[in-house]
């Protein structure tokens, strides 16, 4: 069970509003209590003052950038989604497939509190003109399933989904999908394929899911704690979603930071956008066990590595991308100077190798091969070149030289541990150049 | 159209194109692999990178996958770049990580797409020292050989197989870089298109089975330009030989016709070519005796002695043999004793579908203009069966909704996967009016199951709708009622409608039904429509247009003693008429000459049989469905590996047995002498004489080589029989030579190509070279000269309309379905065919089987036309009540001479317990 570190009494709806209902218990937040705590409110507000117009631009001007990682304008992304007369109705998909390394954000929101992401998803349903939504919820997280299945049943029962939806005359309703377990459905295009029963490959863009997506249809992917910042903003504003992040950051609203790796309170905190580092490491109780902080991953594993000194970086996506790593999903992952800098890149490259969809060249062939590079030079048995190499590869992993952004997530990892660490990589070359290439299977072995 | 700055040089383009497509048709060359022309882009291998720059000033670009990148106009790139350069290599370099590099003992090799672009990226170099990952290989039955090691994953045959094929049983499995794609469980492929897959594949995973049993490398193949035999859709291969033997067949491409694909019967139904039991030397057979074989010289003086010893020969022509063969036939024995050997009523069909072709006042289109219509209305075909690349066509024609509806949203229709998505299970109307379930059913608007007569009336109450002076049918049911108004609609609101009928259920009433429709879209000014008539055979449409009289007619003129002498050309008459009657027709005859090139009952009846070439061994003109007259060229000399051999083609011994008749010395006689005279006796043949490039056609002063200048060997392949090298076969014939010297490029145009290559482009990919641009059409024209031009709409309307179909007490009609695997003579006699043909079964209705106490697999017994026979039942879904099918083809084997027939009606029973008698055996 993923776990807010702040106690309820921190937590307030003006300056929390994602998280100021959740129990300090972790129980679910059920729909009584949710109605009782201004819970779908914005539904009722959207339904009865807005056109899918206005409540678009509303999010547009609130600045809502993508918290899946990726940080695109959800407002903008809604804007772009065809719909009007003669297009037909399409639909709304909650990205819940969270799988990135060190990612844990997303299951807290649903655990606990999963109407306000249905209530989020009826709102962009109605910016959106969907008539159905999907939540494509990562297979193994059990308990936000029985959570949301639960919710949604209450929601249908109280009126929010369905034929109708509170005497509206719109209809809306919201199906939950759990994956069979691929990290690429996180892809946005590779998740519609999976949730139309498809292998989980990644569709070209243009066009983009907003013109085409699920079934051909208009469809809008948003991640988790996107859609759950979209009753706040409803409620109170673009201004006030703006202002949550005072002077941090020109990104609005909160964000849920966390940290995990050897720290001594490893978890979640909803801060307003653009914390730095040292703040959040200093809620998560500093580094453990006297170890000293060598590097940070700003985001999951797909996000580049830092050193201490970024710390006092704000964490927005403006500031971190210009270190050439990127924010990502905001949680960081500590790295001790008593760990390996290679086999914690070979861990993270094993994991994106594995979950290549097999799709293009260079993320199918070439991420297993920088494995096998990793492991020699982890085991001592790397040779002059290797790390030229998976330099190389680095570089041949990259945007627009793949066909989608898995492979350069999982260059980005590589490329900058390389880049700070270089003389751990180093170590492991023991052989010159070519020695290597004498055939390592004895002829005759099978 | 745009222009686009390449490395410097300015181009015009088609604005439309990727810039791939663009850059290929430009002649520039590309790396790639997952595009293929006929099925687009979908951006996977990452091979086609180049540089793309946001304006002259731009010096930096970045890199841009070419299949993926629409043209725009004033665009600047580089394939030359040296980034882009070195990012093509590391993708083969990528590629070949897992690639078993087993070039030497892959019968890929020589003819490899992978192996061209790696040469074309300068990748010579493996850095990969580790391990490579191994698949386990299946078995896909008798025509395709699988070898996963060697995949580099381009996805091109599931998008073949699945997307522009409609097969269900290979697809992807697995993900990252151990993605295999195959079936389920091991088995035979069940796509009749699975063939392709070989021409697909970049690399040497899916293989030509038939090829591997006697194998040799493209480059030792000696080759022609040709056409297919077995069916009558005129598809162009490419058939190779070595030492005197078919070794494989490949698409040819013409951009009109079969574009780069072919039918699993057409690819693999070669066998009959080698078998070992065909007629090599002349055979005297006298009264009860055993053949004997003999020298040329002495078969045509019996030939002309039992001849002349007739009161009146009569020639009986073949519908499978070339123009120039039946003409030459008819000559010897005059325009007023030649027979089509045809059977009357299919004769007199041929007659109507050549009418409508011309008269109803609807174009007749080639099969790559069949894929841009868009609804279609099939009368009483199962195309997949009886003329499957035209379902391929069909096929691709339904598909062709999702490009439209992509076009709505922007999204180009190479964009392939995009334009998928948007289409999702959208395509154009496609009807079916058929007896039984086919396999087109799951792409169709509608599938209907009818009687052979109710499709009839289904046609004429569609033509009624569409013009309410055509005739009405009384007595529809409301239900077909609704289906008639939506077919009516459905034509009517296309840009290209289209209608198809055939040969296959032997109905004239679906014929005239057809014609009817074509009519009345004709009157509602749909001139852009068209009309497809399937026949049975590859040169049906050719010898309808030849003329001649029916095979009845010919039987009629021995039974009555009329005439007593009788040459049969390429004619197994036991497969037209029943055996009783051509057993006692040709019993009354003093003298049978038969020309074949296999041991037919017929050929077993004559007295002297002439051993004809095959397609491989001869030339000649075929008319196929669409009027098209296509020239097809003798691949190799039959007597160059195998001296004892008197192979001729059948043309060649009716000249030379015409002038033995007639005591005159056989003087030489060209090709193109026959085809002009062919042009001249037959009007409708007129054009002919434009078709081909006649014997004298040069380039730059040389033949046309049909071997690769790489052939290797020729020295030493018949050292065992001579240590002298005899003078390679002389060709006087074609421009063609029978020798690896010639022009065998591509710059200087020409129609027929016996073999695509191109410097750098071994594999079929090198036929971009040949096209004005990749996809389209030969620069030098598509082979082929159409002989149907339509007439404006008019003609009246056809009256007869049958009565409904109505099931009787205790009798059943029997009706033919035609088979892909089995249903043609020939290539029955091919193994890889047998193999996969279903033994024959009776298909039964549900409810007639259940009411006669038959199970699916139950041995039933037939009773028709006075032949009885036992066969195991299939129980089909379809099949109106009333109704029962046999397998076309495979039929006769079983029944000892069933032969095809209009309209018949027969009993059947559940097979006697008591009977000892096994399934699937004639009984007297």
């Amino acid at each position: 069970m993923s776990r807010i570190l702040q106690s309820a009494g921190e937590r307030r709806a003006e300056t929390h509003p994602l998280t100021w209902r959740l129990h300090d218990d972790q129980s679910p937040v059920l729909l009584e209590e949710y109605l009782d705590t201004q819970g779908y409110a914005a539904v009722t507000k959207a339904l009865e003052q807005h056109t899918y117009e206005s409540l678009t631009e509303e999010v547009k001007s609130a600045n809502l950038r993508g918290r899946g990682g990726a940080g695109f304008s959800a407002g903008f992304k809604w804007s772009l989604t065809m719909k009007g007369e003669g297009v037909p109705r399409g639909y709304i998909v909650c990205n819940a497939d969270e799988m990135e390394p060190g990612t844990f954000k997303d299951r807290l929101l649903m655990e606990q509190q999963p109407h306000l992401l249905i209530e989020g998803m009826i709102l962009a349903g109605i910016a959106n003109r969907a008539k159905q939504g999907y939540i494509f919820l990562r297979g193994e997280y059990h308990l936000a399933a029985a959570a949301i299945q639960r919710a949604l049943a209450d929601a249908r029962a109280d009126g929010w989904l369905g034929a109708d939806v509170r005497g509206s005359g719109w209809d809306f309703d919201i199906a939950l999908h759990t994956g069979a377990g691929r990290y690429i459905c996180g892809e946005e295009t590779a998740l519609i394929n999976s949730l139309e029963g498809k292998r989980a490959n990644p569709r070209a863009k243009p066009p983009f899911p907003g013109q085409s997506g699920a079934w051909g249809l208009p469809t809008v992917v948003n991640n988790v704690e996107t859609l759950c910042n979209v009753p706040g903003i409803v409620n109170h504003g673009a201004d006030w979603f703006q202002a949550l992040s005072g002077d941090l950051s020109s990104d609005g609203g909160t964000k849920l930071y966390g940290v995990s790796g050897k720290v001594n309170n490893p978890g979640l905190w909803e801060l307003p956008m653009g914390t730095t580092g040292n703040r959040i490491l200093e809620l998560a109780g500093g580094m453990r066990d006297g170890l000293t902080l060598k590097s940070w991953l700003p985001g999951g594993g797909s996000t580049g590595f830092l050193l201490p000194e970024h710390l006092e970086l704000a964490l927005d996506f403006d500031t971190i991308g210009k270190t050439g790593s990127r924010m990502g999903t905001g949680l960081l992952t500590v790295v001790a100077d008593n760990q390996s800098m290679v086999s914690l890149t070979r861990n993270l490259e094993e994991f994106f190798s594995r979950e290549s969809c097999g799709w293009c060249t260079p993320c199918r062939d070439g991420l297993p091969w920088s494995v096998k590079l990793l492991r020699a030079l982890e085991a001592g048995e790397g040779e002059a070149g290797d790390i030229e190499l998976l330099e190389q590869m680095a570089r041949d992993l990259g945007p627009g030289k793949t066909f989608c952004a898995h492979a350069p997530g999982a260059a980005m990892p590589l490329a900058s541990a390389i880049h700070y660490f270089r003389d751990e990589f180093e170590r492991g070359i023991t052989r010159p150049k070519g020695e290597a290439h004498a055939d390592p299977i004895p002829v005759g072995s099978v | 159209m745009a222009t686009i700055h390449v490395d410097g040089n300015d181009y015009e383009v088609e604005d439309s194109d990727n810039l791939l497509h663009a850059c290929l048709s430009l002649g520039l060359d590309i790396p790639y692999f997952c595009w293929h022309p006929a099925m687009g882009s979908v951006g996977a291998c990452r091979q086609c990178a180049v540089k793309q720059y946001k304006d002259a000033d731009d010096d930096r670009g970045m890199l841009v996958m070419s299949c993926m990148a629409p043209v725009k106009d004033d665009a600047y790139i580089s394939i030359a770049d040296e980034e882009a350069k070195a990012f093509r290599e590391t993708v083969i370099e990528f590629l070949m990580v897992n690639h078993p590099h087993d070039c030497p003992v892959c019968e890929e090799g020589g003819h490899c797409h992978l192996q061209d672009m790696t040469v074309m990226t300068g990748h010579d170099r493996r850095r990969y020292r580790f391990r490579k990952r191994t698949h386990r290989n299946q078995n896909l039955g008798p025509f395709i050989a699988h070898e996963m090691n060697r995949c580099i994953t381009c996805y091109r045959c599931t998008r073949f197989y699945q997307d522009y094929a409609g097969g269900e049983d290979l697809g992807a499995f697995g993900a990252h870089d151990n993605v295999y794609f195959g079936r389920v469980t091991d088995g035979t492929l069940e796509s009749e298109f699975s063939g392709n897959l070989t021409e697909v594949c970049p690399t040497g995973v899916f293989t030509d089975q038939t090829h591997s049993d006697h194998y040799t490398r493209k480059w030792d193949l000696q080759f022609a330009p040709s056409v297919c035999h077995q069916c009558a859709s005129g598809c162009n291969i490419s058939p190779g030989e070595r030492y005197g033997d078919i070794r494989r067949i490949e698409n040819r491409y013409n951009g009109d016709v079969n574009g780069y694909f072919l039918c699993d019967r057409g690819r693999f139904g070669y066998g009959y070519v080698n078998r070992k039991d065909r007629p090599t030397r002349p055979e005297c057979r006298e009264i009860d005796g055993e053949a004997r074989t003999m020298e040329v010289d002495e078969a045509l003086d019996l030939a002309a002695d039992r001849l002349r010893g007739a009161r009146r020969i009569i020639g009986i022509g073949s519908p499978r043999a070339s123009l120039e063969s039946n003409h030459r036939l008819r000559q010897l024995v005059g325009a007023a004793n030649f027979s089509t050997g045809i059977e009357a009523g299919e004769l007199a069909r041929i007659r109507r579908m050549e009418a409508l072709n011309r008269e109803a006042g609807l174009a007749t289109p080639s099969l790559c203009e069949i894929e841009q219509c868009d609804a279609i209305l099939v009368l009483g075909e199962d195309l997949i069966q009886s003329a499957a690349r035209v379902a391929l066509s069909v096929r691709q024609a339904v598909r062709g909704k999702g490009a439209e509806l992509g076009a709505e949203r922007g999204i180009p229709e190479w964009n392939a996967e995009a334009v998928k998505t948007i289409a999702q299970d959208a395509g154009h109307p496609l009807f079916l009016a058929t007896p039984d379930v086919t396999k087109l059913d799951g792409i169709a608007a509608h599938a209907e199951r009818l009687a052979p007569d109710d499709i009839a009336r289904l046609g004429f109450a569609v033509a009624h709708a569409l013009d309410s002076t055509a005739p009405a049918v009384d007595g529809l049911d409301a239900a077909m009622s609704r289906l008639v108004e939506r077919i009516a609609d459905a034509l009517l609101a296309a840009k290209k409608p289209l209608v198809i009928a055939g040969e296959s259920l032997g109905s004239m009433a679906i014929l005239e039904a057809a014609g009817n429709i074509a009519r009345a879209l004709g009157r509602r000014q749909r001139s852009d429509a068209g009309l497809t008539l399937v026949r049975r055979e590859a040169n049906s449409v050719g010898l309808g247009l030849l003329g001649g009289e029916s095979l009845d007619w010919a039987l009629e003129r021995l039974e009555t003693g009329d005439a007593d002498g009788v040459v049969i050309l390429e004619n197994d008459l036991y497969t037209r008429l029943p055996a009783p009657r051509v057993d006692s027709a040709l019993g009354w005859a003093a003298a049978i000459v038969v020309v074949d090139h296999q041991r037919t009952p017929t050929w077993e009846r004559a007295n002297i049989g002439l051993p004809a070439g095959t397609f491989a061994e001869s030339d000649g003109t075929l008319v196929s469905l669409e009027g098209r007259a296509q020239r097809f060229y003798q691949v190799f000399d039959p007597s160059y590996m195998r001296p004892d051999t008197r192979i001729r083609e059948s043309w060649r011994w009716l000249h030379a047995l015409h002038a033995t008749l007639e005591r005159q010395p056989v003087e030489t006689i060209l090709l193109d002498d026959l085809t002009q005279a062919v042009a001249e006796d037959a009007p409708a043949l007129a054009p002919l004489h434009q078709n081909t490039p006649e014997a004298m056609f040069r380039i730059h002063g040389l033949k046309l080589a049909r071997e690769p200048h790489r052939y290797s060997g020729r020295t030493a392949m018949r050292a065992d029989l001579d240590v002298n090298e005899p003078r390679a076969p002389m060709d006087l014939d074609t421009p063609f030579a029978f020798s690896m010297e010639g022009y065998a490029g591509y710059r200087e145009p020409r129609r027929e190509v016996a073999f695509a290559w191109a410097p750098g482009w071994n594999s079929p990919q090198a036929w971009n070279k040949f096209q004005d641009e990749v996809g389209g059409h030969l620069r030098a024209g598509d082979p082929g000269k159409r002989l149907f031009t339509a007439a404006a709409a008019g003609g009246d309307y056809y009256t007869e309309i049958p009565a409904a179909f109505k099931p009787r007490e205790g009798e059943w009609q029997v009706i033919d379905l035609p088979q892909l695997f089995g249903g043609d003579d020939m290539s029955r006699r091919a193994e890889p065919i047998r193999e996969r043909m279903t033994p024959p079964q009776v298909a039964l209705n549900q409810t007639d089987a259940a009411e006669l106490g038959i199970g699916a697999g139950d041995a039933v017994s037939i009773a028709v036309d006075g032949t009885r026979f036992r066969l195991p039942a299939r129980l089909s879904a379809g099949l109106p009540p009333g109704v029962v099918g046999l397998p076309a083809g495979s039929i006769q084997e079983v029944t000892g001479g069933l032969t095809p027939a209009a309209v018949r009606w027969g009993a059947v029973a559940k097979a006697d317990h008591d009977s000892q008698a096994p399934a699937g055996e004639a009984r007297p």
